[in-house]
């Protein structure tokens, strides 16, 4: 139509190109703006989660630890316990947000994410077996979840492989394989004692607890060399979005940009399940959540890790602080956060096109 | 092609060409044939079990019970039950599947992603940890109350809005309400280790230990949701060529989404409360239906039906005979046998599009 309307008013091509400009301009700032407010829920969600815990530390006080001064308890609180928890929090959620977006972007399914797609399944199905027979725990059980993710990818990517990889079927294939993954833990969960098996649903469930600087540096040192990976393979997304025949068409390298998007992506999930678990849901949740914040912004690789960063800090804080005597593991505050504004979100839209 | 000729009005069906009746024979010999195979899958599933009972006993247990001999009773108390549980379970299932696929248009919806499996989740674990009800047959009623109330809120989420309930915004609000309730369902548990030792057992699917008047309350929403399915197949075709042709076509879409709705929840609560949140059954089994008989839902609804049951009970027997003398769940089995099958058809196929 803006088309036609151009056609008819004859402007001139610089008019035109001040219109457009303007167009994008716009288009950019929402893109700033919806970026920064995420943004700053997270520095929240973190500066929060710096003060508030069984001692609670005035802002100022946690501001002059961080520096470097404030008396040996607060600094032990701060340092030690608190901040590796929160920003592994934090980063965690960006981890998840950013692999689920690149999954719903390029499998083109808003169902699609790490856990549908047989790379949770693969964590769990190595985790569970690992530490309910041979008794491995902490960085060792990590790095059984990560092998096991990547593991998963890997089989899932090979057994769609057919001539070339087809969306749909890598979907499928993945739930193939995650149900097949799964019920090893099932029958594991069935087989062993309460007490077992009520840890490994915590565990599966995705949980912060106990979490500190071993597992934090291994998950920063992943997340800065992959999202940037990411985002740079993300830039043939839109080619791929439209279908391989056009993508090619378009002069994308289909099969290659595929394999790094779908490789960061696995890899993304894998080490942040490895750092606190299959927390459920963010994958899933915070793509749709960003997409509508944005609409007509394409998959939203950033805003997405940004609401998954905000909505993982903001679901461990009320884990934490929701129940006393309790803390529930992050897994199960961030459906229960999450889910219901997406709800929201998609009862509030009514227009033709919000929908996906 | 088959889509269009199927929802298209009569007068517009292209002249009966030679290709339709015959691919109408083949279909329907492999209906048979599938049919023949299911009657195999109850039989063994009678035969089989983690003690011997004689040929005659089990066609005397059947047909003439006579409850003074052991291998009768066997037959008459355990095994008779539990394969009317997977017929009915695995019937359902496979219906539900497909018309929840058909709705959404998406290849990874099934029952489990209405909602309906962690409303029903929720209400059990209610039942047992606050109502403290122990007993099967007790709680499994709150499942299919659960089931219920989760597919009309999700339902009702799904269809607000100028358009009305679209496949995307209806498998969102599906999986985000499975979010939610999935995660009231773990909370409860975490806090409760006596629970969580029934739910464990509860949660992956199984048809042993059913009672019979379980059964019986269950048949009548199978059979009417079953009905209702099976009438859906034209409207289902419709729906796959996009909104906007099968409103050109003459199609009410509310009211299919709506039909289509009812009968999930009719069959879906009765499978959950009849065997357990089983979840692999009603993803796989349509595809693997779609794979023989095209896109045309009036021949996949049928096929997957057959199907469901079949894969159901022999799942059921190969539990009981492997892990002797304890065995593994139906869900667990069917989830590691069945993968690889599936796996297999849906590399194999060109057209595993929906």
């Amino acid at each position: 139509m803006n088309g036609l309307d151009t056609m008819a008013e004859q402007p001139t091509a610089a008019e035109a190109a001040a219109r457009l400009g303007r167009l994008r301009r716009h288009r950019r700032r929402g893109f700033g703006a919806v970026c920064l407010v995420l943004l700053l829920a997270v520095l929240t969600a973190l500066l929060v989660s710096l003060c508030t815990g069984d001692i609670a530390l005035p802002v100022g006080d946690v501001w002059d630890t961080l520096l470097g001064g404030g008396d040996a308890g607060s600094r032990f609180v701060v340092v030690e316990l608190r901040l590796p928890r929160a920003l592994l929090a934090l980063l965690v959620g960006f981890a998840f947000g950013l692999s689920g977006a690149v999954f719903q972007a390029l499998l083109r399914n808003p169902l699609a994410s790490p856990d549908v797609i047989g790379v949770s399944s693969g964590a769990a199905a190595a985790a569970v077996p690992a530490s309910m027979v041979y008794g491995v725990s902490g960085i060792a059980l990590s790095g059984t979840a990560l092998v096991g993710a990547l593991a998963a990818g890997a089989g899932v990517y090979l057994l769609a492989w057919r001539r070339g990889i087809n969306g749909q079927r890598l979907v499928l294939i993945g739930v193939g394989v995650g149900t097949g993954l799964s019920s090893i833990v099932s029958y594991l969960m069935t087989r062993s004692e309460v007490t077992e098996a009520q840890s490994a649903f915590v565990w599966l469930a995705g949980s912060l607890n106990g979490r500190s600087w071993p597992q934090f540096w291994p998950l920063f040192g992943a997340v800065v060399v992959l999202a940037p990976l990411t985002l740079l393979g993300s830039r043939a997304l839109p080619a791929l979005q439209l279908g391989d025949g056009t993508a090619a068409g378009l002069g994308a390298r289909v099969e290659r940009d595929r394999l790094v998007l779908l490789g960061c992506a696995t890899a993304l999930a894998g080490v942040a399940t490895a750092a606190a678990g299959p927390v459920g849901f963010v994958a899933f949740v915070s793509p749709p959540i960003a997409r509508r914040l944005l609409p007509g912004h394409g998959a939203a690789l950033l805003p997405a890790a940004l609401t998954g960063s905000a909505l993982v800090g903001l679901a461990d804080l009320a884990g934490q602080h929701a129940l006393p005597h309790t803390q529930l593991p992050v897994g199960l505050v961030t459906g229960v956060v999450g889910a219901p504004y997406l709800l929201w979100l998609l009862a509030r839209a009514n227009r033709v096109g919000q929908g996906g | 092609m088959s889509v269009l000729t199927g929802s298209a009005p009569r007068g517009l069906r292209p002249g009966k060409g030679v290709a339709r009746p015959r691919r109408t024979i083949v279909l329907g010999t492999g209906l048979a044939l599938l049919a023949l195979l299911l009657v195999a899958a109850t039989g063994l599933s009678l035969v089989v079990g983690s003690g011997h009972v004689a040929l005659h006993d089990v066609v005397d247990g059947v047909f003439t019970p006579d409850r003074s001999v052991r291998g009768q009773l066997v037959i008459q108390e355990v095994r008779l039950p539990r394969t009317l549980a997977g017929l009915l379970a695995g019937v359902a299932l496979g219906l539900a599947g497909t018309v929840i696929q058909g709705l959404t248009r998406n290849p990874l919806a099934d029952p489990g992603l209405l909602g309906v499996n962690a409303g029903a989740a929720v209400f059990v674990v209610f039942a047992i940890s606050v109502l403290s009800l122990t007993e099967p047959g007790q709680y499994i009623w709150f499942g299919f109350l659960g089931a219920c109330l989760a597919t009309v809120l999700v339902y009702g989420i799904g269809s607000l809005g100028r358009e009305g309930a679209t496949p995307v915004k209806l498998a969102l609000a599906g999986a985000a309400t499975t979010a939610v309730l999935s995660s009231m369902t773990s909370a409860m548990l975490l806090t409760d280790s006596q629970t969580f030792d029934q739910f464990r057992f509860w949660q992956v699917g199984a048809l042993g230990g059913r009672d019979i008047d379980v059964l019986r309350q269950a048949l009548p929403f199978v059979v009417v949701g079953g009905l209702l399915a099976n009438a859906m197949g034209p409207r289902l075709n419709g729906l796959a060529l996009g909104d906007d042709v099968a409103r050109g076509l003459g199609q009410r879409l509310s009211t299919t989404r709506v039909l289509g709705a009812a009968s999930v929840v009719l069959l879906c609560g009765a499978a959950t409360a009849v065997a357990g949140p089983l979840g692999f059954v009603g993803l796989a089994v349509p595809h693997a239906a779609r794979l023989v008989t095209g896109p045309d839902y009036r021949w996949i609804l049928p096929y997957s039906a057959l199907l469901a049951p079949t894969l159901l009970l022999l799942a059921d027997v190969v539990g009981r005979v492997v892990a002797r003398p304890g065995e593994v769940q139906v869900g667990v089995v069917t989830a590691a046998l069945g993968c690889v099958p599936f796996i297999l058809l849906v590399r194999r196929s060109a057209r595993a599009a929906l």
